[in-house]
C-alpha cells in the first residue's frame, strides 16, 4: 500500500496545526458558527444528535495493521470503545469531544491518517474495489490511480467550496464492485483494441433524494490526461452547478438539466485549455506510484496439501464449509485467497467494531495477510492475501472474534446507515430494522438457498445506506412524527446499475420482516433453476411482488 | 471599513467601486467598474489609463466577458456573494491562467481568513477582510501549507 514520505507527513502536520488553530478560534468566539461549519466538515467533524461525529479517511479502503491499532486506541481513549465502518470505506467515531479533536488528529497523523475532506462540499475520499490487485477479473489495478486522484484532490484550492459534496470511485474490473455508476464521477479502467489503458468516465450518478445512474461522457481518456480531465469536469461543475437549493446542487442535477451531451461538450471545451497543462501525468508519476502497489512476497503454497487440509476441515466442520462457501473469495495467485470478515453478526449495528476487535483485526492482518486489511463498501473488511492452508486456523480465530458470520453476499449482509439512533438527519431508525430482519431470517440454509441478494437500509432520503441500489431497499420516512418504512425492489449496484422500484405505501417497523418474507416467497416460488433474486425480478417485473405484498388477507 | 491585505500587510486601498456618478469617469480616481457599467460604456472607458481602471466582477459574472480587454485593467475585484460560494476560485484561475491578467486580483465580499491560502493559490494577491481582522491570524492562514499536491496558480 501507499507509504507516506516526508512531504506527506509535513502536510499532515500542517493540517493538524491548522485545525487546532481553527478550533481554538471557534471556541474563543473568533470564528462564527457558520464559518466554522465548512472548516470542521472538511475535517470530517459533524455535530450530531448525541455528540460530534468524526469521520476518518481510509483512502480507497486500504489500511495497515499499525493504523488499525491506532484506531483501536482512539476508540478506547476518546470514544466509548467502538467505531463504525461506512459505505464509503471510511471509519467514524461517534463520541469524541470537540476540544479533543485536534489531539485525535495528532494521533492519526502519527500513523499517516487524517480526516481531510471526509465531509463538506469538496472532493471526498476516493473509493474503489476491495479486491483491487488480486481479483481474477481485473483489467488493471485501480489503486495507483486512486492514489494519484487522492493527491490531486487533497486541498485542491479551486474545489473546496463546491456547490455540494463530490464523490469519485474507481473500478479496475469488468464487474464493478465500487458502484461507480452511482458516484458523481465514476472511473472505469478499460483497455482499447490496441491494448492501451484508458478511463471510461461516468458522470452525474448519485443516490440521495434524486437517484440517478451516471452517464458516460468520456469513452477513453488516456491515463496521462486523467487529472486535467477531472479538473475540467470539476471546473464546469464549480462554475455552473446550482447553489440556490442544496437539494438541487449535486452535479447530477446539472448533467440532467443540460443533458449529458451538452455537459460533455462543455467539459471537452474546458479540457482543451487544461489538456497537456501542468497537472498532466508523466511516466515518472506512474512509476512513482505503482511501486507502492506491487504484489506482496507471496510464498509457494503446496496446492495439494492446502486443498486436502481445507477439504478435511470442511468435511469435519459444517460451519467451516459454510464460511468457505460465502466468505472466502478467489485470488489471482494460486494457493492464495481473499477472506471477507463479516461485520454483520446479528445484534450488532452493521459496520460496528469494538476497540478490542480492531486490535484483533490488526493481529490477524499481521499474522495472515501481510499486515494489511481493506474496508468494503458493504461495511465489511477483507484480508486480501491469505494462504489457503491458513484458512482453518484463520477461521477459528475469526470465529473467536465474531467475524466469521458466514453470510457475505446474502440477505443478512445488510448495508445500513447509522439512522435515527445516531444521525441528526435521519427520519427513522435503521439499525433496529436491520436487526429485526437478521433475526427473522436466521436460518442459514434458507439464506444460502436465497443466494446472492443485497438488502440496503437508509434512515432518510439522503440514502447513506444506498437503498436505491439494493435488490431490496428500505427507506425510513417520517409521517407526522411517526416512523414508517418504504420498500423498493429491483435495485442493483455494479456494472448493471439499476434503481429499485417503490412497491407502494409504507409500513410500520414491526411489519417489515413479514413484508420481506412475502417478497422472498414470490422469488422462491417463481424462480427458474439457478436464477438469482435480481434475475427473477427482471424477468417478472414488479407486479407479482406488489400483488403479494399488498394482497388482502383471504 | 474593510481592511485590505496585500503584500503580507494591511494596505491603503487606492481603488473605489464606481458609484454611478458619471462625472467621476473623466477624473483621476482609480475606479472599479461593475461589469454591466463597463459593458455599457466600454467605448468611453477604454480611454482611461489601465492604472486607474478596474473591474468589479460579481460571483455570477463570467470572466470571459472581460477577456478581450484584460490588459486595460489595473485591478479586477472578484466578489464572493457568500463565503460558501466557491465560483470565485475558478474565476481567479481563469483570469490569471487563461486570460493572462497581471494586475491586482482582489477577493472581495464575504470571504474570511481561513480561505486565504486557497485564494492565493487561485491567483488572488489582494484580499478584503473585515475591519476586525488580525494581521497575525491572516498571515498564519495565508501560509497554512508549504506542501501542495497539485499545480494551481501559485505565486512565483
Amino acid at each position: 500500500m501507499y507509504l507516506y514520505d516526508d512531504r506527506d507527513r509535513c502536510l499532515l502536520r500542517e493540517r493538524v496545526r491548522q485545525f487546532r488553530d481553527q478550533t481554538t478560534r471557534y471556541l474563543d468566539g473568533d470564528l462564527s458558527e457558520d464559518q466554522f461549519r465548512p472548516l470542521r466538515l472538511q475535517n470530517g467533524l459533524y455535530i450530531q444528535r448525541l455528540a460530534p461525529m468524526l469521520r476518518v479517511s481510509i483512502p480507497y479502503g486500504l489500511i495497515a495493521a499499525r493504523q488499525l491499532r491506532r484506531l483501536a486506541h482512539i476508540a478506547r481513549t476518546y470514544d466509548k470503545g467502538y467505531a463504525h465502518f461506512t459505505t464509503r470505506q471510511n471509519i467514524q467515531f461517534n463520541w469524541p469531544q470537540l476540544p479533543e479533536v485536534p489531539d485525535i488528529l495528532v494521533e492519526l497523523a502519527e500513523v499517516d491518517m487524517h480526516a481531510i475532506q471526509t465531509s463538506g462540499n469538496c472532493i471526498r475520499n476516493i473509493t474503489s474495489d476491495e479486491f483491487a490487485g488480486i481479483a481474477p477479473d481485473e483489467v488493471e489495478d485501480p489503486r495507483p490511480w486512486c492514489e494519484l486522484v487522492r493527491r490531486w484532490s487533497t486541498f485542491h484550492p479551486e474545489f473546496a467550496y463546491l456547490p455540494r459534496k463530490f464523490k469519485i470511485a474507481v473500478s479496475g474490473s469488468a464487474s464493478d464492485r465500487a458502484a461507480i455508476q452511482v458516484h458523481d464521477i465514476g472511473l472505469q479502467l478499460v483497455k482499447n483494441a490496441e491494448g492501451a489503458l484508458g478511463f471510461q468516465v461516468y458522470v452525474g450518478g448519485g443516490l440521495g433524494r434524486t437517484p440517478v445512474i451516471g452517464e458516460v461522457i468520456g469513452e477513453f481518456i488516456e491515463p496521462r490526461h486523467l487529472l486535467t480531465y477531472l479538473e475540467a469536469i470539476l471546473r464546469v461543475y464549480n462554475r455552473y452547478g446550482r447553489r440556490d437549493n442544496k437539494y438541487k446542487a449535486r452535479i447530477k442535477i446539472l448533467v440532467k438539466a443540460w443533458g449529458a451531451e451538452v455537459f460533455a461538450a462543455r467539459v471537452a471545451a474546458e479540457w482543451e485549455h487544461l489538456r497537456d497543462g501542468p497537472n498532466t501525468l508523466t511516466e515518472a508519476d506512474f512509476a512513482q506510484v505503482r511501486q507502492f502497489f506491487t504484489a506482496p512476497a507471496y510464498e509457494a503454497v503446496d496446492l495439494a496439501v492446502a486443498e486436502a487440509l481445507v477439504s478435511a476441515c470442511a468435511a469435519a466442520e459444517r460451519a467451516f464449509a459454510r464460511w468457505l462457501e460465502r466468505n472466502v473469495r478467489a485470488h489471482r495467485v494460486p494457493g492464495y485467497c481473499a477472506v471477507v470478515l463479516s461485520l454483520k453478526p446479528v445484534g450488532v449495528a452493521p459496520g460496528d467494531v469494538t476497540d478490542a476487535q480492531l486490535d484483533a483485526i490488526a493481529d490477524l492482518a499481521d499474522r495472515y495477510a501481510f499486515g494489511e486489511a481493506r474496508v468494503t463498501h458493504h461495511q465489511n473488511l477483507v484480508l486480501a492475501d491469505v494462504r489457503r492452508d491458513d484458512l482453518p486456523e484463520l477461521w477459528r480465530a475469526l470465529k473467536a472474534q465474531g467475524f466469521a458470520t458466514p453470510t457475505i453476499g446474502t440477505l443478512s449482509d445488510i448495508i445500513c446507515c447509522p439512522g435515527g439512533d445516531f444521525c441528526s438527519l435521519a427520519n427513522a431508525k435503521s439499525i433496529p430494522i436491520a436487526e429485526a430482519i437478521q433475526r427473522e431470517f436466521d436460518d442459514l440454509d434458507y439464506l444460502y438457498d436465497l443466494g446472492d441478494l443485497t438488502l440496503n437500509i437508509s434512515g432518510c432520503m439522503n440514502a447513506c445506506g444506498h437503498h436505491h441500489v439494493g435488490n431490496i431497499g428500505i427507506l425510513g420516512v417520517d409521517k407526522k412524527g411517526e416512523e414508517f418504512y418504504q420498500i423498493q425492489i429491483g435495485g442493483e449496484a455494479g456494472s448493471r446499475a439499476t434503481l429499485g422500484q417503490v412497491l407502494g405505501p409504507s409500513f410500520y417497523a414491526p411489519e417489515v420482516p413479514g413484508i420481506i418474507a412475502r417478497i422472498l416467497d414470490v422469488y422462491v416460488q417463481r424462480r427458474h433453476d439457478g436464477e438469482t433474486f435480481i434475475e427473477t425480478f427482471r424477468r417478472l417485473g414488479v407486479e407479482p411482488f406488489k400483488d403479494s405484498v399488498y394482497a388482502k388477507a383471504a | 471599513m474593510p481592511k485590505l491585505l496585500k503584500a503580507r500587510d494591511f494596505a491603503i486601498d487606492a481603488w473605489q467601486r464606481f458609484d454611478g456618478d458619471v462625472a467621476r469617469i473623466a477624473g483621476g480616481d482609480a475606479l472599479l467598474f461593475p461589469l454591466p457599467v463597463w459593458l455599457a460604456q466600454r467605448d468611453t472607458l477604454l480611454a482611461r489609463e489601465a492604472s486607474r481602471t478596474g473591474i468589479w466582477l460579481n460571483g455570477d459574472e463570467e470572466p470571459e466577458q472581460i477577456a478581450a480587454d484584460i490588459r486595460r485593467f489595473g485591478c479586477v475585484a472578484v466578489n464572493f456573494p457568500a463565503f460558501m460560494d466557491g465560483r470565485g476560485f475558478s474565476c481567479g484561475r481563469l483570469l490569471r491562467e487563461r486570460y493572462g491578467f497581471r494586475g491586482e486580483l482582489r477577493a472581495v465580499g464575504d470571504i474570511f481568513v481561513d480561505q486565504l491560502h486557497f485564494l492565493r493559490r487561485c491567483g488572488f494577491d489582494a484580499f478584503e477582510l473585515p475591519d476586525d481582522a488580525s494581521l497575525d491570524v491572516a498571515l498564519n492562514c495565508l501560509d497554512a501549507f508549504s506542501i501542495h499536491y497539485q499545480a494551481a496558480c501559485d505565486p512565483a
